[in-house]
């Protein structure tokens, strides 16, 4: 039987980019703006964004824009204009956070697919299901969920739902410029182009990077998820998009990952009982950056409150 | 003929640990009070209220005119949604005014098991525009709590826009995230942030370091402080006027943890505002005595957050913060005789002959002395009251009344 594969999906940060991550083996790319996107790997303007999206359609593949960053009032107008162009310009989806984009969109490109992704907050199917009826196309669920919460979200869920399973998280977002202002509160030169971490006092070992846009400041996971060996009971599920995630890392790494997820996914849909080969997994810990340990996120561990 | 301008007095919103809290809460001047029950709220550790606690709490309030919310204001998990609408029908039973709720899929619960309780869209959902408003307007929602991200410019832009009632912060700690957008706790210590496992792990000692070849260079010098996110409290009690001239419906004092002290004193200096600005906003003048009031309770600095501008270094606590003036909840005026100028006090930290105390009340205004003599409840007198909630007997210089509470200096 002819079973539909998950689809592989990478954020990219430049036309060269999503060109690489496509050609080797990406199923679509996600890009933004920086005004509108929460941590894109890179600034993709308009002209950029058409070119992907072509490169991309001519090869039956996708191109989601994100449009995910919490709205003020300064970013409404700017904001409308591009949900406009973006939908002109044929990319396959938005994905949104704030209900601002979400009304606009319905107002000015009532035919673009909307993926809804509220970071932290997209925590169970039901919440996934009030936005399904809304007409949303898909639910980005949020990192902090067991892997049997994510089944069961799957299992319930009215509409596609995409899962992260590499890469970085983001753990903390403050609209304030927590860098900055600590630097100017010891007369620190202020840097903020400078690829910056923090330790906590009792966790030496655990580097979290952080670093300041136009949004705030952003405090990213220590380890990278990575579940190439865990794919199979997501697959097993139909759980519908993997999600690699390509901010923080060189293109050449991105690329290699992409190339062994879309290695495995193969082979587990060829051959669900065929065991993954640890070389596989060696691959990614050989290209793995110093200090960032790979893990396997929330999907096996458990909380508490 | 003078025309006095008419001005809409904003509701007092303040925080009810417990069903103590709630009394004074509400005895200090607070129009509602919010209060969470045993499940689906984020504040874990608050002490929180049981069906009986909530029954007693409600029926105190409304006799007074009060109204009492309910915080349900987790992000859910799949397995949160058991009993779930039980404990909506329950709460409406009850007869709570309003629930706080976070998550749609909560609201949605809550509408169909309660239909016509009123959904309140907790600040935890991070609502920073008025399109946001006007999206959960249209979910059926009367009241945003709006992020504290928000300006008061923004404000004024959402009600040009948006006929939902809308409730702000004014006072006490703040998140130094987005609300809901932080996961360190569950990172750093695998307690849910969004279920009410939350260990402030921002405020916590950190060290900055930029990655330069592979190598780890400091960006702090030997004698810095850490690199810490700990917001000072928010305090807008010098500009109740500018919030009430921007519309806002509700204004929010944080604190479900404070304590009985920090409640009474901090809504009741808000009440004294609001009311004196309410009265005659024309010729309203700000009393210092007020933010004095602040300052008796106050644990950690001040700032007005994002209401003004961007915050800066200026609104965060690095290293140690400077030291409060610190007072006590010293007694607890249970009796007072006109006659004989004697009250009876129960105590609720030591005190002793000698010592000076203050007195506040929710009306009157405070006032200082000396405790000249105690006597216990046998007669006998006594110079400390060293025993909590001792009772005991004092002359006091001037009226006072149950519920009136005795302060010390730490």
């Amino acid at each position: 039987m002819n079973k539909q594969l998950p689809e592989l999906v990478v954020s990219a940060g430049s036309e060269e980019e999503a060109e690489q991550l496509l050609a080797h083996g990406a199923d679509a790319v996600t890009v933004g703006e920086e005004a509108f996107a929460l941590r894109a790997p890179g600034n993709v303007q308009r002209e950029a964004l058409q070119a992907i999206v072509r490169t991309a359609h001519a090869s039956d593949k996708k191109v989601y824009v994100l449009v995910n960053a919490l709205m003020h009032h300064d970013t409404l107008p700017k904001m409308e204009q591009y949900i406009q162009d973006v939908a002109e310009i044929g990319a396959d989806a938005i994905v949104f956070g704030d209900p601002a984009v979400f009304m606009t969109a319905r107002r000015v490109a009532p035919g673009l697919a909307l993926h809804w992704s509220a970071e932290t907050t997209s925590t169970n199917y039901r919440t996934v299901n009030f936005w399904a009826r809304k007409g949303v196309g898909r639910a980005l669920l949020a990192r902090e969920l067991s892997m049997g919460e994510v089944l069961e979200i799957k299992q319930n869920s009215l509409i596609p739902i995409q899962v992260q399973v590499h890469g970085m998280t983001c753990i903390f977002h403050s609209k304030r410029e927590l860098v900055s202002n600590y630097q100017r509160a010891h007369n620190r030169e202020v840097k903020r182009e400078a690829e910056m971490f923090l330790t906590e006092h009792t966790r030496k070992g655990q580097n979290y990077p952080v670093f300041e846009d136009v949004h705030g400041t952003h405090i990213m996971s220590c380890d990278d998820i990575c579940m190439l060996p865990h794919l199979g009971p997501l697959l097993a599920a139909n759980v519908d998009s993997f999600y690699i995630e390509g901010f923080g890392k060189p293109l050449s790494y991105n690329c290699k990952v992409v190339e062994l997820y879309r290695q495995v996914i193969r082979q587990l849909s060829d051959q669900p009982d065929k065991p993954i080969d640890e070389s596989l997994l060696a691959e990614i810990e050989a290209i793995q950056p110093a200090g960032r340990p790979l893990s396997t996120g929330f999907y096996f561990k458990e909380q508490i409150y | 003929m003078q025309v006095k301008t008419k001005v809409k007095k904003p509701e007092l919103l303040a925080p009810a640990g417990n069903l103590e809290k709630l009394k004074f809460a509400v005895l200090y001047g607070a129009d509602a009070v919010y209060i969470g029950g045993k499940k689906f709220g984020l504040r874990s550790k608050a002490g929180n209220f049981t069906e009986e606690d909530m029954k007693e709490g409600v029926a105190f309030a409304h006799e007074r005119g009060s109204k009492v919310y309910v915080a349900a204001n987790i992000m859910a998990h799949n397995e949160d949604f058991e009993g779930m609408a039980e404990y909506f029908q329950n709460l409406q039973q009850i007869g709570v005014d309003a629930v706080i709720i976070a998550d749609p899929a909560v609201v949605e619960v809550c509408k169909e098991a309660a239909p016509g309780l009123p959904i309140h869209l907790s600040t935890q959902s991070s609502t920073t525009n008025w399109q946001s408003v006007q999206f959960w307007g249209e979910q059926g929602i009367p009241r945003v709590v709006l992020a504290r991200e928000v300006s008061l410019a923004e404000i004024r832009e959402i009600k040009k826009h948006v006929n939902v009632e809308l409730e702000a912060f004014i006072h006490g700690a703040m998140c130094i995230s987005y609300s809901g957008r932080c996961v360190l706790s569950n990172h750093m210590t695998h307690r849910d942030a969004n279920r009410g496992g939350c260990a402030q792990s921002c405020r916590w000692k950190y060290d900055l370091f930029e990655e330069v070849d592979d190598e780890a260079m400091p960006l702090f010098a030997e004698g810095d402080d850490p690199f810490t996110m700990s917001s000072k409290d928010l305090c807008m009690l010098e500009h109740i006027p500018e919030l009430i001239e921007a519309g806002v419906d509700s204004l929010k004092i944080e604190g479900r943890m404070k304590s009985i002290h920090y409640v009474a004193t901090v809504v009741n200096a808000y009440r004294r505002v609001i009311d004196a600005y309410c009265e005659d906003p024309e010729n309203f003048v700000f009393k210092p005595e007020w933010k004095e009031e602040i300052m008796k309770a106050a644990n950690r600095p001040l700032t007005t957050g994002f209401y003004f501008h961007a915050p800066t270094e200026e609104d965060q606590i690095f290293g140690t913060p400077p030291k409060m003036a610190a007072f006590d909840f010293a007694g607890l005026v249970l009796d007072y005789d006109p006659q004989t100028g004697i009250a009876l006090i129960e105590q609720r930290n030591n005190f002793k002959v000698g010592q000076e105390v203050e007195f506040i009340s929710p009306d009157r205004e405070r006032f200082t002395q000396r405790v000249e003599a105690l006597w216990d409840e046998e007669g006998q007198e006594i110079t400390e009251a060293p025993h909590p909630l001792q009772k005991v007997r004092m002359k006091v210089d001037r009226p006072v009344a149950p519920y009136d509470m005795m302060r010390k200096e730490k």
